[in-house]
């Protein structure tokens, strides 16, 4: 029988293994609100010290681009070569700019 | 907000322990007043140096000689402007908004780095923009990225990541006028001789005089001085300017064999000091054209925000 209960909001969740370092998304867990979530996310992700800090977002608040829109979304960066260093074929000498 | 359980001293040991260890301070952390202050100044100014120094160069894009040499201009422009952006949004981790910023650009309370305000006279400042002011730029972002505030830390690093195009368009830029005609090449010399010492003076004053150096020292905002820096950016140079066979403008520059660097002669401090404090060739331009052009978006920021708003009655009417 499915239950009425009300459901919990989903949570994404990032972990900053260490000082100096970008948080990274490890999963998602269900919680109450936002103080809950930190300490479910605590319990479940940093069991063994992953990290310094952690980050909840809710997930209903992420929007993603679609990976299947790629080609169209990305596609006026394809042909652009002179944005990257290794366009310009410099001489030896001055090579190491 | 973020609950701390320490008092004032304990916090304070805690975030200079952190220092001395070499670990990042991160936008959560307790911090003084004075680290968070200085760092708003740094990393502000140095966002509006990305940003006004759009201007000097985007005056070359629709005269760019070649099809090529547009793209390749505008792609470096387009870069400078997500720099700022980087930046600002480091900055606003701090708890300053964009808005203050701005307002403070255009007031002039807060600077930006003087070499923006000398003009772009011919083709060949381009190339020399991309190759002394990006380099020097480089230079002073390497070491940038072990600065303590982590957020500006990281933006440097993705930064830097850009920067090596910049320099590299520009010095294959002035290759082709330097090993050109004979008045190609006295573009590219005569470029040289107007960007060489404004580009030195990109690193600011001397160690002995700068106000607020040794703080920024001990906090690790910044990590090499002003001195130090210039040495390097002199040292790199030099070989790349033989290169082209162009002649750096300075008749005291010469190898010491015993400090292993390159001797070079006195900058023109009250020129410095002149354009810092608003008095160079361009600086009146810059801002105006920046309070202009700031306006003119007016009328996009407000669409959005219309938008935006009508965009979430609706939704609220739907959910109603
Ligand atoms: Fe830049
Ligand atoms: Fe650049």
């Amino acid at each position: 029988m499915m239950s009425t209960e009300k459901k919990l909001p989903l949570f994404e969740i990032f972990v900053r293994s260490k000082r100096g370092l970008d948080h990274k998304h490890v999963g998602s867990l269900h919680a109450e609100d936002h103080t809950q979530a930190l300490e479910y996310a605590r319990d479940c992700y940093t069991r063994r010290s992953e990290g310094v800090s952690l980050w909840v977002v809710k997930s209903s608040d992420i929007v993603a681009s679609q990976e299947e829109d790629a080609s169209s979304f990305y596609d006026p960066m394809d042909d652009k070569p002179y944005r990257h260093a290794t366009h310009y074929e410099l001489p030896e000498e001055v090579n190491n700019m | 907000m973020t609950e701390f359980k320490m008092n004032e001293a304990e916090l304070e040991k805690v975030f200079q322990k952190r220092i001395d260890d070499e670990q990042k301070i991160e936008p959560k952390d307790w911090m003084p007043e004075k680290y968070r202050k200085n760092l708003i100044r740094q990393i502000s100014q140095h966002a509006h140096s990305e940003v006004i120094g759009m201007q000097p160069e985007g005056n070359w894009i629709t005269r760019a000689p070649t099809l090529r040499r547009k793209m390749v201009l505008l792609a470096k422009v387009q870069d400078e402007g997500g720099h700022g952006l980087y930046l600002y949004s480091s900055a606003e981790t701090l708890g300053i908004s964009r808005e203050e910023m701005v307002e403070a650009l255009q007031t002039g309370a807060a600077k930006y780095a003087s070499i923006f305000n000398y003009p772009t006279l011919t083709w060949a400042d381009v190339g020399a923009i991309g190759w002394l002011v990006d380099g020097a730029a480089i230079v002073n972002q390497i070491s940038l990225q072990r600065t303590s505030y982590g957020p500006y830390a990281r933006a440097m690093v993705r930064v830097c990541k850009e920067e090596s195009f910049h320099q590299r368009q520009g010095y294959e830029s002035l290759m082709v006028l330097a090993f050109g005609n004979a008045e190609q090449k006295q573009m590219a010399q005569d470029a040289l001789d107007r960007w060489w010492w404004p580009s030195l003076m990109m690193f600011g004053p001397h160690d002995a005089d700068s106000a607020h150096s040794s703080q920024s020292m001990k906090w690790k905002i910044k990590r090499k001085s002003n001195d130090e820096l210039r040495q390097s950016f002199v040292d790199q140079s030099v070989p790349q300017a033989e290169y082209l066979g162009l002649k750096i403008p300075d008749s005291n520059l010469k190898w010491n064999e015993e400090r292993g660097h390159y001797d070079f002669g006195e900058i023109d401090w009250d020129e410095f000091l002149r354009v810092i404090n608003g008095d160079g060739m361009c600086n009146r331009d810059r801002i105006s054209h920046h309070v202009k052009v700031h306006n003119e978006g007016q009328w996009v920021r407000d669409a959005m925000r219309a938008y935006e708003e009508k965009k979430r009655a609706r939704e609220l009417k739907k959910s109603a």
